[in-house]
């Protein structure tokens, strides 16, 4: 149920996004969301891929600093209040999301949205409670 | 201007002979009092009747600052604590510091050097000296105070900082002479010049130097700020402290106290003695200390020795103002660090096997250090937050070690430059060589 996203740490300097993701294309990994957590200093990249492990291993060959985090996703609509409604259930459920990005694909009218907090059992079983679709891993990494 | 005329212009024969008889004296004293040299020297096989001539010196080991680390704190005193009368320690916060003893005749003799060297700089009992030195466990303070006194002038121990009550009282009190470090007083004159009051204007007649390295432009545009010269101080706490070198108005090179301190120059690789004139690390022996007579003593400065004599008719030896570290030490703010320590620090908050660079900048008149850090698994976490604190951490880390606030950056993994044997962990950008 849980995403393997791979987290790299990059220093905040022209050019240090290139690198990581010209490892990845060569190791034939591909992209399916991506977001850049940054300070002026540093900067953390989170990534779902499709094949995480194979991403981790090339980028490590390459000296960067990878580490797996878990996150999870959850199907939303489309279409305006679709974020709101999800964060609506977080909030009531006062549990603190750490950061948060979303993506389109081919499912007409959804979006699935990426979560990552400390407390992600309880986040699950809050989502669950609402019949908030929480998307399989595997559906991700395979889309 | 001489304080001490006689022995400051004694004829090197003359002078030698004083050395010798002092030296031979201070190595029995060492051997029957104490027993670290006791060991030591039976260990080497080398006893005090085998000291026939100051070449003889070379058959003694040295001592280091990691021998004197490990006597702490008061294993190397050769009197009875009750003789002590002054306690001082080194700025240098690895580990365990060295302690200095001082009997009452130790504090006389060492206000005796620093008493030549204010002399040498044109100070006597009509000046006044500011003396922005610390006071405290660090022996910058309290050796220029005591030359100070035995020259009869007013003393001003204001201590470092405060710089605009620095130039007020400056001003209000009519100092005539400074004491300071060259980036301090740099900062001083410019405070000063900010604030609308030219140093030049405040009767400044001479400044003396010390605690950090400097450059000759440095003390050029010292000399510009405040319209006066400025002489070079040079001293250990393992010594004594400041006063073991002084320049004279000739500032060619800072006149050893001789009969005070018996000069040596080593190769620091292969630790024999070089010849005069020629470049290395000074080595240092106490001819005159009761509490805690020091015998070569690697002081892991870079300099050379001249004896010709001086223009000013000193006849005692001249080193060169210190050109370098044969270790890796560095002064910052005239604080000193090692690199070990900063690795000491990052081991501390976590980091296994820490890979950084120590960066020394003076982008005005006052140092900067940045730290850069190679990220690794086991500072890395997955969030913004998380990695701020880390590097918060290791600012903090590196502060208590080290006593100084530096700038942590966190860098890439193996961004940072690899070495075959020894690395090299610090750049020094303040083109002080």
């Amino acid at each position: 149920m849980k995403i393997k996203q791979l987290s790299i740490f990059l220093q905040n300097r022209m050019g240090s996004l290139s690198k990581p993701l010209e490892v990845l294309s060569e190791a034939d990994v591909n992209i399916r969301a991506m977001c850049m957590a940054d300070t002026s200093e540093f900067g953390i990249l989170r990534l779902v891929v499709d094949n995480p492990e194979r991403g981790k291993e090339a980028l490590e060959e390459n000296s960067f600093l990878v580490k797996i985090t878990e996150i999870i996703g959850v199907e939303m609509n489309d279409t305006p209040g679709g974020l709101t409604s999800i964060l609506k259930v977080i909030k009531e459920n006062e549990i603190d999301l750490e950061y948060l990005y979303a993506f389109t694909h081919e499912k007409e009218g959804k979006a699935i949205l990426l979560l990552h907090a400390d407390k992600l059992e309880e986040l699950i079983d809050a989502l669950k409670e609402k019949d908030i679709v929480i998307v399989q891993a595997d559906e991700v990494y395979n889309l | 201007m001489f304080w001490n005329e006689e022995i400051e212009t004694m004829p090197r024969e003359d002078l030698e002979e004083l050395q010798l008889k002092k030296l031979q004296a201070t190595v029995k004293r060492a051997f029957d009092k104490i027993p670290y040299y006791n060991n030591r020297y039976t260990e080497a096989e080398v006893f005090p009747e085998d000291i026939e001539t100051l070449k003889d010196i070379e058959k003694l080991p040295f001592i280091t600052k990691d021998d004197l680390r490990q006597s702490y704190p008061f294993g190397l005193f050769a009197v009875d604590i009750s003789e002590i009368k002054e306690l001082h320690s080194s700025s240098g916060t690895t580990g365990k510091p060295v302690v200095s003893g001082y009997t009452d005749k130790d504090l006389d003799t060492w206000a005796e050097t620093t008493a030549r060297g204010l002399t040498m700089m044109g100070l006597g009992e009509e000046d006044i000296l500011q003396n922005t030195h610390g006071y405290g466990m660090f022996t910058g303070g309290f050796g220029v105070h005591y030359g100070c006194h035995k020259i009869g002038a007013a003393i001003i121990p204001i201590s470092t900082g405060q710089t605009r009550r620095q130039i007020e009282i400056m001003e209000d009190f009519g100092a005539t002479g400074l004491i300071f470090t060259p980036s301090y007083g740099i900062h001083i004159g410019e405070v000063a010049l900010e604030d609308g009051i030219d140093p030049k204007n405040l009767g400044i007649k001479a400044i003396g130097f010390g605690a950090e390295m400097w450059t000759e432009e440095i003390r050029q545009r010292v000399e510009e700020l405040f319209g006066c010269k400025a002489f070079n101080i040079y001293g250990l706490t393992e010594l004594m402290g400041p006063g073991v070198g002084v320049e004279c108005e000739a500032q060619e090179g800072l006149h050893i106290a001789e009969d005070i301190y018996y000069p040596e120059i080593i190769d620091p690789n292969t630790c024999t003695t070089l010849g005069a004139d020629t470049p290395g690390e000074l080595v240092l022996t106490n001819l005159e200390r009761e509490g805690m007579p020091v015998i070569r003593f690697r002081t892991k400065d870079l300099t050379k020795i001249t004896y010709e004599k001086c223009s000013c008719g000193r006849t005692h030896a001249r080193m060169s103002r210190i050109t370098g570290r044969s270790d890796d030490m560095i002064k910052v703010k005239g604080v000193a660090i090692f690199p070990s320590q900063i690795e000491k620090a990052l081991l501390k908050v976590g980091d296994v096997e820490p890979h950084y660079l120590i960066i020394v900048t003076r982008p005005g008149t006052l140092d900067e250090i940045e730290v850069k850090v190679e990220a690794s698994q086991d500072i890395f976490f997955d969030g913004v937050k998380e990695m701020m604190a880390v590097q918060e951490k290791i600012g903090k880390s590196i502060e208590n070690e080290t006593g100084i606030r530096v700038k942590v950056t966190l860098v890439e993994p193996k961004t940072l430059p690899r070495f075959e044997g020894k690395a090299k962990r610090v750049i020094d950008e303040r083109n002080l060589h």
